[in-house]
């Protein structure tokens, strides 16, 4: 009994290419408009059989300076228009979408290549669900997220492999919130956007809100180095994502980044074998693994290894891989030849390094661009198919022994996307799951989405979120969140020398808990308001910093302490500082001027910011999301991990204590870099910090040139996160730094910021600067 | 009265008649005789219900059969069905009426439309309460077609032992070549493996020649998981096939609950060497549920269960809805229920 074809009706999508006449313009302020500069288009095919489907537009450096244009004239009116007024025209497209469905459906199997099947039931969807959801963000905004407003014009690149759905998550969230968009599909796959620009007539969307414009990586980066985009969204690769970072390095861009991954799917004994193997199948075998979360590196508990790895083959076995347009077909064709070759180059590195790759005896097409289901066993963790991302059916297996060994080989990567885990215990499940360094967790299922649901990485995977409340605000900014004026300038040094009282000090850093003398055997020396030489502090070099990291990274209890726990050091921290009120204050006044009611003032105030992170420690709660699917989502607030802080100059104090406590709350570790002028502020606290039971590496203390150390932090691959006060020079040198290991940034790009007001020196802001969502799908049902 | 010409129909070679099969040989094909209980491989077995959910509603986008293989497939539905009547009206001409359904399913002029009437086909099996065991062997003499006698206090199970022990001999003595029996809840609700192994296997020794299956009432069990220990402890004592339903749950035959009675089966077969069959029953009244169930089969046991042997459905009105849906192919038309013989 075989099963026959099943072929999906298409021809009234081809009666829409002739429509356009098999060519089609770019998108601009609401009209079909020619590329400015005349120029070879590009050739949009069916990867399946290779036919030519349509012609598409260049669009130029002069074109998307129109489109950008447009969006930028827009924004006014948009940003403008009540929540409800936006939620209508979202509704509308979510209405048009399902609507439409069956026709994008086949349009995007046809561009792409991925079954119909997955258009049909996953893909278009989940456009719908996403535009719906965001509806609604419009209609709420205003209330759910008050004094917040839209950024302006941002700019959208998006990948081949989800060519609709993605511009779903970008374009969805972005006009809720009330910002116009330039959206650059990718080349391969540009032919559902297109569709989706007239759908965007239909509902009423004004001219200039949203903007299509085609072409390759040159006018990607138009857009990316263009002064009035006001930030950048990406989706894509990891290679392409450092780009992006260091080209917009210094330019105030908001930058959101989707990256690669290598995602790990743990298989433990007590698993449903059979639904896990399954669970493999939505994983890898998706979209011919052409995901960027696919549980491409498979981990299996020993014991059940060789029988999990015979049960992929036996289903393997029965796979259908043919004509996408097919309803009763597993997998469809890969986007080009090109990518093609790149997953074939790869396997046969893996096996050159040892691999044993597998793919079933089945029927593959004799035309098109297709590869088939990949197995491949008996690899090392260097072997090329564990580190990189391939992009194809491709799955690499390994065995572990223990709970701990899995969490230690499922990060052991330089991604942070997406981990499975499949385990009929919840106790290990979930000990698992808060182990992973991923931003989503599925336990007992993969690849699931919804847009109430964020959906973004950890480390080299990228930064940002996409769906939820997380992904929503990325579209925000806070309302006057910085002074227009820059950094004070230093006070020259007057040659005097301000008396030492008592005994004369020494002040080192503050590493791992303990005083450290500085490395290089140097200090620097301090002057105060007057310019008077007041002190002098250690001049930290590469090797310090080194060394606060390390203390930092192996202080990782802190992260796992409860917010309960946090709280009771912080508010001992407060305690002991307040102890020395007094004394505090006398120094600011020595070191910095100011009156004295002005320095009592500001060490009352680092004293209730105190209050207020440890307040906020054991409150910072996540959300639990019910998404369609019969599941609970956890959206839990993590720390992102060691995080390097460069204070501002001024206010010394206060400044430096409304950085490290957030980060603290939150459970980072940190290293704190801080006021170059008036270092001895910080230095003083050591002894508030060592009456406090902070566990040493918790908060660590390097004094010394601003930008030398800042540079080793932001180069340092085990630093997670920098934030960053200095002038814009040294804003833009970390951005570009960063880009190593995607480190997430927040820099003041040279501009000041009110410590003292509540409203910009402490709260939620710093709080999700601090964190970092991570997405446990739960499903249950017995 | 075809409309198309149906000259090029491939129907034929898409589901060959049985007979045409191979003849059975080899160990695997032997009679499962039951193994002695291995607590091991009950406590072993997990089964997670939305993972189980998700590849049924997976599979439904990934398989289909459309125009003659529709009609191949349909026509082999046919086959592998057991045709049944269990209601407190039955009567000897009811049941003689539904024998005569069983040994000519199908109308012969459609038969011809499809250019299927080699495949010679009928219904696997007849299914009543042992009262009208012997209408049933008189009124399918010489057809194929084979006896099933549901026994063991169906549909509750709760008559005393060996009433429920001399109902299968009886059954079996009047000619029944299949007994459907129906396990005891309670002890699967009690996770008493051992006390559902040794009804099973009474019941089993009671049937002597004829067939045991072994109704798990899947729908009373209150868990996935106890699905699959029931089936697996079923296996062990000997039954020849499992059965989810007695059709008189408030929840029946789903395609998810087969999922995981079909992984036992597979799991069985690599523990044992035995095939043991699988027969949904209860609510299967659509011929799309029916290929549904078939493409489950294919899929999970392959087509070497994709016969009389090893699978069955029970149904009562299953085959009045694959007429129809027949009809249409041969004709282009949507068909009426009342151009089809009753059952």
């Amino acid at each position: 009994m075989e099963y026959g074809p099943a072929p999906e009706e298409h021809g009234y999508v081809l009666e829409w290419l002739a429509a356009h006449k098999f060519g089609f313009k770019l998108f601009i302020n609401g009209e079909w408009v020619a590329p400015r500069v005349k120029a070879e288009p590009i050739v949009s095919y069916n990867p399946a059989t290779g036919e030519t489907l349509a012609l598409i537009a260049r669009a130029s450096p002069g074109d998307v300076d129109a489109a950008v244009a447009a969006a930028k004239a827009a924004f006014p009116d948009w940003s403008a228009r009540s929540g409800h007024a936006r939620a209508r025209c979202l509704y509308a497209l979510a209405r048009l979408v399902q609507k439409n469905s069956r026709f994008l459906a086949v349009l995007e199997t046809l561009d792409n290549g991925k079954p119909i099947r997955e258009t049909r039931d996953i893909d278009i969807p989940l456009v719908a669900r996403h535009f719906y959801h965001h509806a609604g963000w419009a209609q709420l905004r205003d209330e759910e997220f008050p004094d917040h407003e839209p950024l302006g014009v941002v700019g959208q690149i998006i990948p081949w492999n989800f060519p609709l759905l993605m511009l779903a998550w970008k374009i969805a969230p972005a006009i809720a919130a009330g910002n116009c968009v330039v959206l650059k599909p990718a080349e391969f796959t540009s032919l559902s956007a297109l569709y989706f620009a007239e759908l965007c007539r239909e509902a009423g969307v004004p001219p200039g809100v949203v903007n299509i414009i085609t072409g390759e990586g040159d006018t990607g980066e138009a857009l990316v180095r263009h002064p009035d985009v006001a930030k950048i969204a990406f989706t894509g690769s990891t290679e392409v994502g450092r780009l992006i970072r260091r080209a917009t390095a210094g330019s105030g861009k908001k930058v959101s980044l989707e990256l690669g991954g290598k995602s790990p799917f743990i298989i433990f004994e007590d698993a449903d074998l059979d639904g896990a193997v399954e669970g493999l199948i939505d994983a890898i075998w998706f979209n011919q693994g052409q995901v960027c979360c696919a549980g491409s590196r498979l981990l299996v508990e020993e014991s059940v290894a060789e029988s999990i790895y015979d049960r992929i083959r036996r289903r393997l076995s029965a796979f259908r891989v043919g004509d996408p347009l097919d309803k009763a077909v597993d997998m469809g064709a890969v986007v080009d030849p090109v990518q093609r070759a790149r997953i074939d180059q790869l396997v046969k590195c893996s096996k050159s390094e040892g691999g044993i790759v597998w793919t079933p005896d089945i029927a593959m097409p004799g035309r098109g661009c297709f590869y088939p289901p990949t197995l491949i066993t008996g690899v090392g963790t260097g072997n090329v198919a564990m580190r990189e991302e391939i992009f194809g059916p491709v799955l690499t297996a390994m065995s572990f022994r223990t709970l701990k060994e899995a969490v230690e080989l499922a990060n052991n990567t330089t991604y942070g996307l997406a981990a499975t885990i499949w385990t009929e215990n919840v106790n290990r499940a979930l000990e698992a799951a808060s182990q992973m360094k991923a931003g989503v967790v599925w336990i007992n299922m993969t690849n699931g989405f919804d847009a109430a649901c964020g959906f973004g990485g950890y480390r080299e995977s990228g930064f940002g979120r996409e769906g939820g409340r997380e992904g929503f605000i990325d579209y925000l900014k806070l309302r006057r969140e910085w002074g227009a004026a820059s950094i004070a300038g230093k006070v020259a040094p007057s040659g005097a020398i301000a008396p030492v009282e008592g005994v004369d000090e020494s002040p080192k850093n503050y590493i791992g808990g303990k005083q450290k003398r500085p490395d290089g055997g140097r200090t620097r020396p301090v002057f105060d308001h007057r310019g008077a030489l007041a002190g002098r502090v250690g001049l930290g070099n590469r090797k310090d910093v080194r060394d606060a990291v390390e203390a930092a990274f192996k202080a990782e209890d802190w992260s796992r302490a409860s917010g309960h726990a946090r709280a009771q050091i912080l508010y001992f921290i407060a305690e002991n500082l307040s102890k020395r009120a007094l004394e505090f204050a006398d120094r600011l006044c020595t070191l910095a001027g100011g009156t004295k009611a002005g320095a009592r003032a500001q060490v009352e105030l680092s004293i209730s910011r105190l209050f207020s992170y440890a307040a906020w420690a054991d409150k910072y709660d996540g959300l639990a999301h019910s998404p369609p699917q019969r599941n609970i989502v956890m959206a839990v607030n993590e720390p992102i991990g060691v995080m390097g802080v460069i204070c501002p100059d001024a206010p010394p104090l206060l400044s430096f204590v409304s950085l490290w406590a957030p980060a603290l709350a939150m459970g980072n570790r940190v290293v704190v870099v801080p006021s170059e002028t008036c270092p001895l502020i910080a230095t003083d606290f050591y002894q508030v910090l060592e009456t406090s039971d902070l566990p040493g590496g918790v908060l660590n203390i390097v004094t010394g040139e601003r930008d030398a150390l800042t540079k080793t932090l932001a180069e340092h691959d085990q630093v997670d996160a920098i934030w960053y006060h200095g002038d814009a020079s040294g804003s833009r040198k970390v951005e570009e730094a960063s880009a190593t290991n995607l480190k997430q940034t927040w820099v003041n790009d040279g501009r000041a910021r009110d410590w003292r007001a509540a409203r910009t020196g402490e709260g939620r802001e710093f709080l999700r600067r601090a964190t970092q969502v991570k997405n446990i799908w739960l499903p249950y049902g017995d | 009265m075809s409309e198309r010409d149906l000259k090029n129909t491939n129907v034929t070679a898409i589901a060959p008649r049985a007979s045409t099969r191979p003849p059975a040989h080899g160990a695997e094909d032997l009679r499962n005789p039951g193994v002695p209980l291995e607590l091991d491989w009950i406590d072993e077995i997990r089964v997670n219900r939305s993972a189980a959910e998700r590849r049924i509603d997976s599979l439904a986008g990934r398989r289909t059969v459309k125009k003659d293989w529709q009609a191949a497939w349909l026509l082999k539905a046919i086959s592998l069905m057991d045709l049944t009547t269990l209601a407190g009206d039955d009567t000897e001409g009811r049941v003689r009426r539904l024998c005569a359904k069983a040994r000519q399913p199908v109308r012969t002029d459609l038969l011809d439309a499809l250019g299927a009437r080699d495949l010679d086909v009928k219904a696997a099996a007849v299914c009543v309460y042992h009262a009208f065991v012997r209408t049933a062997v008189d009124a399918l003499e010489g057809s194929g077609v084979e006896i099933a006698a549901v026994s063991t206090g169906f549909p509750a199970g709760h008559s005393p032992f060996e009433t429920r022990l001399a109902e299968i001999g009886a059954s079996v003595a009047a000619g029944a070549t299949e007994i459907d029996i129906v396990v005891s809840r309670r002890h699967v609700l009690k996770a008493d493996w051992r006390a559902l192994y040794d009804e099973v296997a009474a019941f089993r020794k009671a049937c002597g020649p004829a067939h045991l299956k072994a109704i798990i009432a899947t729908g009373e069990l209150g868990s996935i998981g106890k699905v699959g220990k029931a089936s697996m402890t079923a296996m062990m004592a000997g039954a020849d096939f499992i059965k989810t339903s007695t059709g008189m749950e408030s929840v029946n035959a789903t395609l998810p609950v087969s999922l995981i009675m079909m992984r036992m089966i597979r799991e069985y077969h690599a523990r044992t060497g035995f095939k043991i069959g699988f027969k949904p029953a209860g609510g299967i009244a659509e011929a799309k549920t029916a290929l549904a169930y078939l493409i489950l089969l294919k899929e999970e046991l392959g087509a070497d269960w994709m016969t009389p042997k090893l699978f069955r459905f029970g149904a009562s009105r299953l085959l009045g809805d694959i007429e129809r849906q027949l009809e249409h192919h041969a004709t282009g038309r949507y068909s009426a229920a009342n151009r089809h013989p009753m059952g």
